[in-house]
């Protein structure tokens, strides 16, 4: 494929628009995100730029339909048809979850009693790969990712943040899909670890998916990005 | 996909007391929903009413039977019930001496739902039992030993052996970890999690812990008063509540 082609838009965000009502503190209302628009396309890595309490990870979180929609729409590209997911009904977000969008924090939620090779390798068998690829899979992700082979059987929860980190990326990345949201998950790494999160993920955008993230590291970000989005706080209202 | 059961302006009241108020939703196969609330708030009742252990003041519930028909639940003669009840779905009860034969062996206990559904083979009744055993974490060696002399936990797991073993298509489970030491809870949890994976089972689980709903269902029911006061994805139900209600549920909750 050459450049001149435009890649097909694979999120499309109109008027988007987020707040919090907290009924338990008087009804404050919280206004974060107002009137957003961008539109990514397949191939690209746009990172959102701004300082802490312009709504970064809050953008991340609606369009995962981690919250609600307030205003606006988030339409998907799912299955080659144009989903709104502000609109989607649960089992339908669930479905976009599975195949399209996938989602990487900065914290691993940790299961208690099971290992970390079968967390990696748990979305796999979700979509429908079987047991043992799936852990032969996570195994080799897990390899590149430099977590030590010993720590494989054993439940993260007593790893370091940087080990812990790097599980959750693997988790994360193991299912290609053709979008993907990244909330800081390279904040504890080394610049080794930093530089094969880097290799995925232009590696997946090389395959095609879009990518759209946060990195305060200014290395990391050039190194990934092929576009900005800058974003601001509101004015208090 | 098609659901595999539908609850449609489902209610029960006791005389003139509301135990629940027309509630609605779907179940997929495969599907682990939670319902959550404080005690009182309907739960039980919302389940045991879908269940058809109690009856409907008003509304339906339809059920998608193996065979391909839909059932309608409130139409059921106590006989289809039975069956139902026998073939195609299993039930795990808070306390599981509820659930549990007492006086009969922990192998016997796993078995007993297979030799309703027609197995007669001793031999491989054992053996089935003794894997079933071994599948939730009870040494096998106890299988002639009854369950009176197992702790909570081990109970506990000997009725969820008891109710999967015969692969039920829907398990309604209530509260099954409440009152067990949180190490306990998180070893039964562990195992629900994998077997419900595995058996690829639908449930529907009353549990009023969120930290449960979030670990085992990926939808949530939210109830108050008899009323459903909001339900959905649980991640989003827990991260960005709407009602009231459920931002003082998710507010309460301890963090460690």
């Amino acid at each position: 494929m050459t450049a001149a082609i435009a890649s097909p838009a694979m999120l499309e965000l109109r008027g988007l628009a987020k707040s919090f009502e907290l009924h338990q503190q008087r009804d404050t209302r919280l206004d974060v995100l107002d009137d957003i628009d961008l539109t990514l396309h397949a191939g690209e890595c746009v990172v959102l730029s701004g300082p802490s309490g312009a709504g970064k990870s809050t953008l991340l979180r609606v369009i995962y339909a981690n919250y609600r929609t307030s205003r606006g729409a988030v339409r998907v590209r799912h299955d080659g048809n144009w989903l709104d997911l502000a609109e989607a009904t649960p089992h339908q977000v669930l479905d976009v979850r599975r195949r399209t969008l996938g989602y990487v924090s900065q914290f691993l939620r940790v299961i208690p009693r099971v290992p970390a090779l079968d967390i990696v390798a748990e979305p796999l068998i979700g979509a429908g790969v079987s047991v043992e690829d799936a852990r032969q899979q996570a195994s080799a992700l897990l390899h590149r990712l430099n977590v030590p082979e010993r720590l494989w059987p054993l439940p993260p929860g007593t790893f370091s943040g940087g080990e812990q980190q790097r599980v959750n990326i693997a988790r994360g990345l193991i299912v290609p899909r053709p979008l993907l949201l990244l909330d800081e998950p390279t904040a504890s790494l080394d610049a080794g670890n930093r530089q094969v999160v880097a290799q995925l993920l232009e590696e997946a955008r090389n395959a095609g998916s879009a990518v759209l993230g946060i990195f305060h590291d200014e290395d990391m970000r050039d190194r990934v990005a092929t576009r900005l989005f800058p974003m601001r706080p509101m004015a208090l209202a | 996909m098609s659901a595999l059961l539908q609850v449609r302006g489902l209610s029960h009241h006791y005389g003139r007391r509301i135990g629940c108020e027309n509630v609605s939703f779907d179940l997929h196969p495969g599907e682990l929903l939670c319902i959550v609330g404080e005690s009182g708030s309907g739960k039980s009742t919302l389940l045991n009413t879908v269940a058809a252990q109690l009856t409907p003041t008003a509304g339906a519930v339809h059920y998608h039977q193996k065979n391909g028909d839909w059932l309608d639940l409130g139409a059921l003669s106590e006989a289809d019930r039975r069956r139902l009840a026998r073939e195609e779905w299993g039930f795990v009860t808070q306390n599981p001496r509820d659930g549990l034969r007492l006086n009969v062996s922990a192998g016997a206990n796993v078995a007993e739902r297979l030799m309703a559904l027609g197995q007669r083979d001793y031999g491989r009744l054992r053996d089935i039992a003794r894997g079933w055993l071994e599948r939730v974490e009870i040494d096998p060696a106890r299988i002639d030993d009854a369950p009176t002399g197992f702790s909570g936990g081990m109970q506990q797991r000997l009725q969820i052996a008891r109710t999967l073993v015969t692969q039920p298509r829907l398990v309604f489970m209530d509260e099954p970890t409440a009152g067990l030491d949180v190490s306990v809870q998180a070893r039964i949890l562990d195992l629900l999690r994998r077997l419900v994976n595995e058996l690829g089972l639908a449930a529907i689980m009353v549990t009023h812990d969120l930290a449960v709903a979030r670990l085992l269902a990926a939808r949530t029911i939210v109830m108050q008063g008899g009323h459903v006061v909001e339900s959905g994805l649980t991640d989003q139900i827990l991260d960005d509540p709407q009602h009231a209600y459920t931002q003082l549920l998710v507010s309460s909750v301890l963090t460690t």
